[in-house]
């Protein structure tokens, strides 16, 4: 009960007529983001980061998850329209959206996207609401090594979940964990990894990594296959949204279904993208349509935005009330508050009511707002991809500059950042998964923190790690996760050695 | 679109090749944070592990690692797969070169009239547009995130000796 007045309360600062601008602002930068190649939501949200370092948190923390959501939305308009999937979760509807526009029904692919967007991420935010306060009241108990079986079962996750190789999932998480330690060790104020070089003093900021990475590395990646936009017109009005609406409430079990897989995908690490393609592939297999999916059908649109849009929106679950983000985007929203001055984790809860409340009510009124936004600025927005390449990739490399110097008003942080832009084309061209390094980098002062502190704890003994049930349930729940490729294909190789007695029985 | 670059079949530098190297290449990080863990103290101190002990043994696993995706990148049939044909990566190394100039560049004339240089650069010599849209483009931009970052939201960039000129 408490929780909903302060739920209430957080509604009260939201609709602050300065905290709305700020919400309509940061959907349009945010949908403009989504929109172009080369940035996406978490070096969008990096680069604009230090517009917001005189503002209050709350109104910091408002504007950020906008431009969020706005990259969410944004994404689903390039897909459709031009078939180029604007962020790479939006990959699967341009499987079923491009082919509905190029058939004369993009108004039709657009409601549908942007309701189903709108749908999912509602779905997400009420079991963030339901959610949230629970997970972090339990969490508050958590010692040291509860706290790193959480981090624990964070990584090992991605290794077993994505789908990368698994040795190149490790080698970039621990490439991440190694350049996050580099600087002074926070425990023993020892200098370590600097080899006397100045500028390594500070460490490596992972917002540097973040806009180098997915924001210099995508836009060499897009001059490398030359893009060129060819995109349909998109005419949106109120007749065909309405009569798209119309139709939609029919597919309410693969919305609940979609939603529950977004959701889940999204809160254990494996992020947005592959709870699209899943979502996708599940509905092709149950729809009785599925065989017509892949030539424009408005189930193959609503199941991945669906998806996609409950993964990014839950991934804030875990960042809210454990300190984990769940994705690259929430690790920026993670580094925000740390600048800000607040302690993300369970605590927030207890110490910063307003600020929580805040932000969760900012998703509310954030995709309501995005909704009319996205639905009323479409041709706008297209138009922006009618811009060419070597206009908007000069302008996104000065962005993602000024984004990197402002972090620590430091020139040298640009060189960084072109560092990290070649090495992010390179692992990205080999296969190698981003998402992974960034959290470590951001997470690495603190897992390894945690780490310390139970082994100083127990005297150096790893069963310490066991030594409580919960802490052994998360610990094995990682291992599981770490294992998951082999534990699944031991099993498949099982029930073939089974089967192939019965039937030689 | 890539399909067709792809069915081609230009030439450029093996896939296989680019993959053994960005694994030597993380391997060679490593080899650095095993030797600065070493450096500042694997054991066990007064506070618990020491400094060195957690960057090195993250050190150790992307090691090892890196020799799995380096057997693996060696065996696996790439059927002659390249990285990129070599045209694809002078469009690539066209973005990176002026790029590298514009980042060696910010920290002498500041970062609004190097911006301005590589919009326009980019604009002329990449894009084909005659000066008379590439120069307004290059002016416009630096110019209204000037009056966003210094007027509105109070964040200051490097500058240079123009700004110095005009009194900021």
């Amino acid at each position: 009960m408490e929780d909903i007045g302060n739920l209430f309360h957080g509604f009260a600062v939201v609709i602050q007529p300065f905290n709305l601008m700020l919400m309509v602002v940061g959907i349009v930068l945010g949908v403009i983001v989504g929109v172009l190649p080369g940035l996406g939501g978490a070096n969008g949200v990096a680069i604009l980061l230090p517009l917001t370092f005189s503002m209050s948190p709350t109104s910091a923390i408002i504007m950020l998850s906008c431009i969020y959501w706005g990259a969410l939305f944004g994404g689903a308009i390039t897909s459709i329209l031009f078939n180029i999937p604007g962020e790479p979760w939006s990959v699967a509807t341009t499987f079923d959206g491009y082919p509905m526009a190029q058939q004369g029904k993009a108004g039709e692919a657009l409601t549908a996207a942007f309701t189903s967007s709108f749908v999912g991420a509602l779905f997400a935010v009420i079991v963030i609401t339901l959610v949230a306060p629970l997970v972090a009241n339990f969490a508050l108990r958590f010692g040291p090594p509860e706290i790193f079986s959480v981090y624990f079962l964070a990584f090992c996750s991605f290794v077993g979940l994505s789908k990368e190789p698994p040795f190149k999932t490790v080698a970039s998480m621990m490439l991440g964990f190694g350049l996050g330690a580099v600087g002074l060790d926070q425990m023993t104020g020892q200098l370590r990894l600097t080899f006397g070089i100045e500028p390594m003093l500070n460490g490596f900021d992972f917002l540097i990594a973040v806009i180098g990475l997915f924001g210099i590395g995508e836009i060499l990646l897009t001059m490398e296959e030359g893009l060129s936009f060819r995109g349909k017109a998109a005419a949106l009005n109120l007749k065909i949204v309405f009569q798209t609406w119309a139709k939609l409430p029919r597919y309410w079990l693969l919305y609940l279904r979609s939603c529950l897989i977004g959701c889940w995908m999204g809160i254990s690490p494996a992020g947005a993208t592959p709870a699209s393609f899943m979502s996708y592939g599940i509905a092709k297999r149950i729809s009785k349509n599925g065989h017509l999916f892949g030539t424009g059908q408005i189930e193959g649109v609503v199941a991945p935005e669906t998806a996609a849009h409950a993964a990014g929106t839950s991934a804030l679950l875990p960042m809210i009330a454990l300190g984990v983000p769940g994705s690259p985007t929430a690790a920026v929203l993670l580094g925000g508050l740390l600048i800000w001055g607040l302690q993300p984790g369970p605590l927030l809860f207890v110490e910063q009511k307003d600020f929580v409340w805040g932000l969760i009510a900012s998703m509310y009124m954030g995709n309501i707002v995005g909704l009319l936004v996205v639905l009323t600025c479409v041709p706008l927005f297209a138009s922006i991809l009618r811009i060419p390449f070597s206009v908007i990739a000069p302008v996104i490399m000065v962005f993602c500059a000024i984004g990197a110097y402002t972090v620590h008003n430091n020139t040298f942080d640009i060189v960084m950042m072109v560092v990290f832009g070649v090495a992010g084309y390179f692992m990205k061209k080999c296969n190698y998964p981003l998402a992974p390094m960034v959290l470590a980098i951001v997470l690495g002062d603190k897992a390894e923190e945690s780490f310390r502190q139970s082994l100083l704890a127990s005297q150096g003994s790893l069963g310490v790690f066991w030594s409580n049930a919960l802490v052994s349930t998360i610990m094995t729940l990682g291992l599981v996760a770490l294992f998951w490729p082999l534990i699944q294909a031991g099993w498949t190789r099982v029930r073939v050695l089974t089967g192939g007695l019965r039937a030689a029985e | 679109m890539s399909d067709t670059t792809k069915a081609t079949g230009g030439t450029g530098p093996s896939h296989r090749s680019v993959e053994i190297g960005v694994a030597a290449f993380m391997a060679l990080l490593a080899l650095i944070g095993v030797y600065g863990g070493i450096k500042v103290g694997i054991g066990w101190g007064d506070e618990g592990p020491r400094a060195g002990f957690f960057p090195f043994y993250v050190s150790i696993i992307v090691l090892i690692a890196c020799a799995i995706n380096i057997i693996m990148a060696i065996t696996a049939s790439w059927q002659g797969k390249i990285f990129a044909e070599w045209g694809q990566l002078r469009q690539v190394m066209s973005v990176l070169l002026p790029t590298i100039i514009y980042v060696g560049l910010v920290p002498y004339i500041g970062i609004y009239v190097a911006s301005a240089l590589l919009i326009a650069f980019f604009m002329r010599w990449f894009g084909g547009y005659d000066w008379h849209i590439a120069v307004p483009v290059a002016a416009v931009v630096p110019i209204l995130t000037f009056l966003m970052f210094e007027m509105w939201f109070l964040v200051p960039l490097p500058k240079g000796p123009l700004e110095r000129f005009l009194g900021y």
